[in-house]
């Protein structure tokens, strides 16, 4: 089975590539990207001018919720919103119930990813036994079952002396350990960032300064254990501070920001709806000062991944007093049209820097297939519409949940198609091709 | 049709309320505000009289749900509708560890199946106005949500600094306690600042809540400063479990570094007027002899509080039928 | 705009209905004057004023603010609520013969709802209605006792009354449109 793409603007910048170039899809894979290949026996796939080809991207930071919270979200509900983002890999979170800290829970996520034939799906292990932060999990059985990284994400590691052996003991395998960066004591029972907005509102804070807490911490820990310590859902310019000293320090720390903290601000918790329980968060829409930052590392190379913390909640959970709601936002079918409009057209960086951000990165510090175009890699690719206008309504999401505070947005910038194995997963019928 | 040249009057007049629920302060104008109080002022007349009624707000329904307990500012909202003609509901919800499973959205959508014109909320979380007055029809009146606001009570504490002191503009105003977590305290803010108020928040660092200075007031932990010829001395509650949250050492510390004794308050101006929303914690934020003195006007902030809240629900009631007017 | 009263006129009239009221009343015992706010109190003040230069009596006046009686607050789509002023009755009106005095007698609501005030701040022994004018198109049976002048209207035109008190000029005047 031979396809070729041709006559897209390709952005590969694993491999230097950024013009005008044809690939061609053999068997599920890469087998060439070149200029004016010859068509042979392939099927040839005119990419219509504006469009770009890229390797498909990868969402390292997604709640899937199955198992035991399938009124949420499943993994085929899931994928099918992945892949409606451009997403061709996305790597779920183990605070499913039960939590996926052995291999029943691992091959469990395998199998529904399998049968729905959408996105790759790459499950994240625990770090410790149920996530209550007292014994490891078993963490070479979930490697072997499939997970690529541990985390307890949700909360943070209970202790630094847990987290210490769970970089020794992960980084046997080369696997990164991923913390949800936070000190509980000062995170107390807050519900929102510590800033002027949450005085207003009465909102009990959290400050910065939570976060930073837990960064520093992961990269000292890091340092000391020689491991890949990654941060989860970065929100805080002390925390981007840290991350940075850290690199300096030739520490193995990499770090991802979610696009809600590089385009939105705590001022959304009370304009234009108030208490909107689709701006509540952990960690929380920060001031713009933290935005700021999140913008400014991600300009300088300090950020390494943008992934959005896709975190499905259903209607009636949300539909609550700001207190009681649970934190989080859906984020698989945003990101693309909020990174494009937000970092892209505004001047920020250019498109080769955000296909770094959201495919070579992220595939590189899992250490999955993907973020490139390179031949013998697989046929993951998404096509960009950078200019397409598109208007997010809530409603039409393909995820079960559809709690974003992003509804009614127009921006600019889209997916045209996604293609996971050479196969079409996805096209957009508002760009009207045959992709 | 309608009735004489009252009616070219009425024209004149600052309009009412241009909203349709009470939610706080901070979305009132000057001018509402100034409306409210003025209308607080007729209402307060009513109170003097044999009969304590008007038919105001006669065939009106309106539903006290509180979720936190509270006799005082029930009781004064029960009595306010009551004299306006009102048929009134009390509904006291238990606290949170006893009622499980119904929502705060469902309880309300129960009762406005049973069509109540208001609904007087106070609730434990910041926000639950909002929140409900974005689920229900009927008119919501702010009765304490969380630590958001307590609109009723600025106004309130409004009309009664008014009565002595005839204007708010100029005034300095004092207010001492349990900033972080006071309602009652940002209700006051957003009230005292519009009218051109000069305000002194005082309190431990640790209950100043963030950035509070840019909400236009002076914020300092020195409580002779803060007092020091003020015109007005309000004193916040302190909850006594504060103490776990490591806001303060002990109770025993808190009055003595911020308690309203009498020499403290000898240091305001001599015609001060000392305030409380009540309960006090006597010993704790404020003196007894204080409390009891005869610059205490806190008698007076309850009594006012039923004009108050009658001039609220008045000014609102017509919102009802004009729902589609703005 | 016809001027249907000047303010000669005015004066004229205000001092033939005090005179009726003492004839009526078989002079000022137990009477009380109230005027219906805004425009009936500085006519009930005037008219209490003639009243001790004629009889050299002093007639108790207050002001009544009948807006919280009003049968047609909240009940139309009109926008807000009236302003609510203050009703200032200083004295006792159990057993007193009450003269509610009001500028322009129209569909009798507003006569109603003070009825009904006043019946709710004591038990008068009897009450009298004196108006300045009287311009038809009743909608309850109400009859003013004391009329300064008969002017006949149709629903389209208003009767416009200004007070040196409040307007600044006496006159009465009748306007085409608006409904008053």
């Amino acid at each position: 089975m031979k396809r070729l793409l041709k006559g897209g603007r390709v952005v590969d910048p694993a491999n230097g590539i950024d013009g005008v170039h044809d690939v061609l899809i053999e068997d599920g894979r890469i087998a060439r990207v070149g200029r004016d290949l010859p068509v042979d026996d392939a099927t040839v796939v005119e990419i219509p001018s504006g469009l770009v080809v890229c390797p498909g991207l990868i969402d390292m930071h997604v709640h899937l919720r199955e198992p035991g919270q399938e009124h949420k979200e499943t993994v085929a509900s899931g994928v099918a919103s992945a892949v409606a983002g451009g997403f061709t890999a996305v790597a779920c979170m183990p605070n499913t119930t039960p939590v996926n800290d052995n291999a029943n829970v691992t091959l469990l996520i395998l199998a529904k990813a399998a049968e729905a034939k959408l996105a790759h799906v790459y499950p994240i292990g625990a770090v410790s036994k149920g996530s209550k932060g007292e014994l490891l999990a078993d963490i070479a059985e979930l490697k072997q079952a499939g997970c690529v990284a541990i985390t307890d994400d949700g909360h943070p590691v209970a202790t630094a002396l847990l987290m210490r052996r769970a970089l020794e003991y992960a980084g046997m395998f080369g696997m990164p350990v991923i913390e949800h960066c936070e000190d509980p004591s000062l995170k107390g029972d807050g519900v929102a960032h510590e800033g002027f907005h949450a005085s207003a509102l009465g909102l009990r804070g959290i400050p910065g300064a939570a976060e930073a807490l837990g960064v520093e911490r992961g990269v000292l820990l890091s340092e000391l254990t020689g491991s890949a310590f990654h941060v989860a859902h970065m929100s805080a310019r002390a925390s981007l501070r840290a991350v940075r000293k850290g690199k300096e320090a030739g520490v193995r720390v990499t770090c991802e920001v979610a696009p809600h903290h590089f385009t939105l601000t705590d001022e959304a918790l009370g304009s234009p709806i108030p208490y909107d329980t689709n701006t509540k968060m952990n960690p929380p829409l920060r001031e713009a000062a933290d935005r700021d930052a999140m913008l400014a590392g991600i300009v300088d190379g300090t950020v390494d991944v943008i992934a959005t913390d896709h975190a499905p909640h259903h209607y009636d959970e949300k539909k609550v007093e700001f207190d009681r709601a649970p934190f989080g936002i859906v984020g698989l079918e945003t990101a693309v049209p909020l990174s494009i409009d937000r970092l892209v057209h505004s001047g920020l960086i250019r498109l080769p820097r955000l296909v770094e951000l959201l495919s070579t990165a992220p595939a590189r510090i899992l250490r999955v297939p993907g973020g490139s175009l390179s031949p013998g890699s697989p046929a993951d690719i998404t096509i960009l519409a950078p200019d397409l206008k598109v208007r997010i309504r809530a409603s039409q999401l393909r995820s079960r949940s559809k709690n974003t505070p992003f509804d009614g947005w127009e921006l600019r910038g889209g997916v045209a198609a996604t293609i996971v194995h050479g196969r079409t997963v996805y096209t957009n019928p508002e760009v009207a091709t045959t992709l | 049709m309608s009735t004489t040249s009252q009616e070219l009057d009425q024209k004149q007049a600052v309009t009412a309320l241009r909203r349709k629920d009470l939610l706080g302060i901070a979305e009132l104008s000057p001018e509402e505000i100034e409306l409210i109080l003025d209308t607080a002022d007729a209402m307060k007349e009513v109170g003097t009289r044999p009969i304590k009624k008007v038919p105001a707000l006669r065939g009106k329904t309106v539903v006290n749900l509180f979720f936190e307990p509270s006799t005082r500012t029930r009781t004064s909202f029960e009595i306010a509708e009551k004299r306006l003609s009102a048929d009134t509901l009390s509904i006291a919800i238990g606290t949170s560890s006893v009622v499980k499973g119904e929502t705060l959205a469902d309880t309300a959508l129960n009762l406005e199946a049973m069509s109540p014109d208001m609904i007087v909320l106070r609730h434990a979380s910041s926000g639950a106005c909002h929140f409900l007055s974005r689920v229900c029809r009927s008119v919501i009146i702010n009765a304490g949500d969380g630590m958001h606001e307590h609109p009723t009570q600025a106004l309130l504490d409004a009309f009664t600094i008014r009565e002595r002191k005839k204007k708010l503009a100029g005034l300095k105003v004092a207010i001492v306690g349990d900033l972080l977590h006071s309602r009652v305290l940002r209700s006051n803010i957003h009230l005292l600042t519009k009218l051109g108020a000069d305000v002194w928040v005082c309190g431990p660092p640790t209950l100043i809540p963030t950035d509070i200075r840019r909400f236009g007031v002076t914020a300092t932990s020195n409580v002779e400063d803060a007092v020091r010829d003020a015109d007005v001395i309000m004193l916040l509650r302190i909850q006594l479990e504060r103490m776990e949250g490591a806001y303060f050492p002990s109770l025993r510390e808190y009055f003595r570094v911020f308690g309203m004794t009498e020499e403290r308050m000898h240091l305001a101006k001599p015609d001060v007027m000392i305030m409380h929303p009540g309960p006090m914690n006597r010993g704790v934020e404020i003196a007894s002899e204080v409390a009891d003195g005869p610059y205490s006007v806190i008698l007076d902030q309850v009594a006012n509080g039923v004009a108050v809240r009658m001039a609220v629900l008045y000014l609102l009631a017509g919102g009802v039928e004009h729902e589609e007017a703005a | 705009m016809p001027v249907v009263m000047d303010a000669d006129r005015i004066g004229r009239t205000l001092t033939r209905i005090a005179h009726e009221i003492v004839e009526r009343n078989k002079g000022t015992d137990d009477l009380a004057l109230v005027g219906v706010r805004t425009r009936g109190v500085p006519i009930a003040r005037r008219i209490a004023r003639t009243l001790r230069e004629i009889t050299g009596q002093e007639i108790p006046t207050g002001s009544l603010d009948i807006t919280l009686y009003r049968d047609d607050t909240m009940r139309h789509a009109v926008g807000p609520q009236p302003l609510v002023r203050k009703t200032d009755i200083q004295f006792s009106i159990d057993n007193r013969k009450i003269l509610l005095v009001d500028d322009v007698l129209y569909t009798g609501r507003t006569t109603r709802a003070a009825l009904d005030a006043l019946i709710d701040y004591g038990r008068p022994k009897a009450i009298q209605l004196i108006v300045l004018v009287d311009r038809g198109h009743r909608e309850l049976p109400i009859k003013a006792d004391y009329v300064g002048k008969n002017l006949p209207t149709s629903p389209e035109e208003s009767v416009q009354v200004r007070l040196l008190e409040i307007d600044g000029e006496d006159e009465v005047v009748l306007e085409t449109g608006g409904g008053a």
